[in-house]
């Protein structure tokens, strides 16, 4: 089995594709090089990262078919499936061996998949513009704790930005342990060394929260409750709509 | 002041919920840095309460003090509950926490009737136009326009407003005067055809001077309420197309009478509000608006009332087996979206792939058509008229029979969550 081993960065997947086609050898698998266990039927080849290579696979694919078609491959590999490397290596192996834009040709198995998980990555996005919810901190910082299904922090950094443009906010995944911090100009990428935030609760510490803050969540879940019409119960649809996997870090469903 | 506001927010916002309107699309409004929020266009949910309907705004009552006393409604002026109103400071200061937080996309304002509808419709207007202008509040406003209010209120509550409705409550103007005494059909559509009037006029002037004032960008809305009146399918659809087609509505929201108030001789006596048919309309309001269906191919003088058994679609092709089956590689868009089991989204994959090469039965499946449906209408490569000469009514038995099976293994599903609820 040849196994290519890179760093699992979107930019290590692209020299990948990269060095596999100038060795001309193909991969069997595409792994993260720390959860790699080596065997010994196995011919590994550590990939080295180079933006210039992966760059040149980008502007390759651009070429090859459309700016969408080049957004649905960097959003599948959010996706952080184990098996992303080689999904997303045999789309663009199809890619490059067409003469035409395969990118919207679903009879093809592998588009159809790659278009497929996009849309998951995409869902899972969009809901955190639903189900984000901000506390404010005795600091005037807006900070939500958030735990997606997939990496989507790229993703939703404008949205944000665009709308909350004149209050400071974190966004922070709390188990892929990164986040975004708005500080009224940019956006940036941060790791907090330290943060008071019940992982399981999704809730900050009451002594680091701005007085009205918890008198606000009581508000909202007490609106939650009224806006309800008994006579329609329907947790099923509840449920499809908001999953339970949400419900830990929204205050109108973990105040008991 | 949070107890009272709590109390507030509980009263009106109870007074609200029976209003089903949540939408927050169909507006774009961006951000200068100045201001708070914005809207977009595609609009966001932000949570599901139990009954499985959307909050994507606040939605509350100014005041649910009410002059009138129709029969429908829970704040008829007979009805004995607690009353309440907001102050505007109040109101603003709580949608603005509440977005600020990102639990909302904003507000939708509506009222009972305080001593008449100028009156009120100029409380709701100042509501919006503080939020706005002192505020500095840019996400998405629903503003009612009430019945009977002079045009210059409404159409100055237009221009702060994202999206304005009237609601039409009652489908004929016969039964609206039986359950709404204080109400008609011309106080309704009055205030309807003057915001229609001046969406048109904004967006041509807008042509003009990119800088004109912008007048309910959303557009409009009603509601209808089902079941509180005896009119069938037939004439709700009808009314609900025509709205469509000539007052230029958004939507159209059907409500499944709840019983709101004390027995009422001029209501029925129901005991489950009528969600299944309410389910059935909004799929056959869907047909009219997203699958280019002409109302009188859902509903008309032979099939006045919707399956309540069978989406109206798929009641729909039982009904026509003659434009069946149909070549998934052949036939038009509009007939692909004809196909019981086939969405929108996979119409569209459908004329997209089928570009570089037939589909076949297997490629159908990968791309999320529910074939169990499906097969009874298409041919395709594989797939040919095997199942054309099947009797609509042998169809119609086979898919309920399939259908009554996913029930029974959902409840038994049910039964097991419960049971683990209790523990």
């Amino acid at each position: 089995m040849n196994i290519f081993l890179y760093d699992n960065t979107f930019e290590g997947l692209l020299t990948v594709v990269f060095e596999s086609f100038k060795l001309k050898i193909l991969p069997d698998a595409i792994v993260y090089k720390n959860k790699y266990q080596p065997s010994l039927l196995d011919i590994s080849f550590e990939i080295i990262t180079d933006v210039l290579k992966a760059e040149r696979v980008w502007n390759g694919i651009k070429a090859k078919t459309s700016k969408e078609a080049c957004d649905m491959v960097y959003h599948t590999f959010l996706s952080g499936m184990d098996n992303i490397g080689m999904i997303i290596f045999h789309y663009l192996q199809l890619t490059f061996a067409a003469n035409y834009n395969v990118s919207v040709n679903y009879r093809e198995e592998s588009v159809l998949l790659i278009k497929q998980i996009q849309q998951k990555v995409l869902k899972e996005a969009h809901r955190m513009f639903m189900f984000v919810r901000f506390q404010k901190t005795n600091n005037d910082i807006y900070f939500a704790p958030i735990q997606p299904k997939y990496d989507v922090i790229p993703l939703i950094g404008k949205h944000f930005k665009n709308r909350f443009r004149d209050q400071i906010w974190i966004i922070y995944d709390t188990e892929r342990d990164y986040g975004l911090y708005y500080d009224l100009k940019t956006v940036e990428e941060i790791k907090l060394e330290q943060h008071n935030i019940n992982k399981s609760s999704g809730k900050i510490d009451a002594s680091l929260l701005e007085e009205k803050e918890e008198c606000y969540q009581v508000l909202w879940k007490s609106y939650f409750d009224a806006i309800n019409i008994k006579e329609r119960k329907n947790l099923k649809v509840q449920m499809q709509f908001m999953p339970k996997r949400f419900w830990n870090y929204l205050p109108e469903k973990n105040n008991g | 002041m949070n107890d009272t506001i709590l109390e507030k927010l509980n009263v009106l916002a109870n007074a609200a919920k029976y209003d089903v309107s949540c939408s927050s699309s169909g507006s774009s409004r961006s951000n200068n840095g100045k201001n708070i929020g914005n809207t977009v266009s595609c609009g966001i949910c932000h949570s599901f309460t139990e009954d499985g309907r959307c909050i994507s705004l606040l939605k509350v009552l100014l005041s649910n003090h009410c002059i009138y006393d129709c029969a429908y409604c829970v704040n008829r002026s007979s009805n004995d509950i607690a009353r309440a109103a907001f102050t505007v400071d109040e109101l603003a200061e709580l949608t603005i926490n509440f977005y600020r937080r990102n639990y909302i996309e904003g507000l939708f304002l509506s009222s009972g009737v305080m001593r008449n509808p100028d009156y009120t419709m100029e409380r709701l207007m100042n509501v919006a136009k503080k939020l706005r202008e002192v505020y500095r509040f840019n996400a998405y406003i629903h503003l009612k326009a009430i019945p009977g209010a002079s045009p210059d209120l409404v159409k100055q509550a237009g221009l702060y407003a994202d999206r304005m409705s009237v609601n039409i409550e009652i489908p004929t103007e016969q039964n609206l005067k039986i359950l709404a005494p204080d109400k008609d059909f011309a106080s309704v559509y009055q205030p309807m055809a003057l915001i229609k009037e001046n969406i048109i006029i904004s967006k041509e002037e807008r042509k003009k001077y990119r800088k004109s004032p912008v007048f309910s960008p959303a557009g409009q809305s009603t509601q209808l309420i089902i079941g509180a009146s005896p009119e069938n399918d037939r004439q709700i659809l009808q009314l609900a197309s025509g709205l469509y087609d000539f007052q230029k509505l958004k939507r159209v929201y059907y409500s499944g009478y709840v019983p709101v108030t004390l027995a009422d001789n001029r209501l029925p006596a129901l005991k489950q509000p009528p969600l299944i048919r309410e389910n059935r309309l909004y799929q056959a309001d869907w047909l009219l608006r997203f699958y280019e269906f002409k109302v009188d191919e859902i509903v008309n003088d032979e099939f006045q009332q919707l399956d309540l058994e069978l989406d109206p679609k798929l009641s729909y092709a039982l009904r026509n087996p003659h434009i069946f089956p149909i070549d998934i590689n052949k036939a038009d868009y509009e007939m692909i979206l004809r196909i019981p089991g086939v969405g929108v989204r996979s119409a569209k994959l459908i004329v997209h792939s089928r570009k570089f090469g037939r589909l076949n039965e297997n490629h159908l499946k990968k791309m999320g058509i529910v074939l169990k449906r499906a097969k009874y209408f298409i041919t395709c490569n594989q797939l040919t008229d095997g199942h054309k000469d099947i009797l609509p009514s042998i169809i119609r038995r086979n898919i309920l029979n399939e259908k009554n099976k996913l029930l029974k293994r959902f409840n038994e599903n049910q039964l097991s969550l419960f049971g683990d609820l209790v523990v």
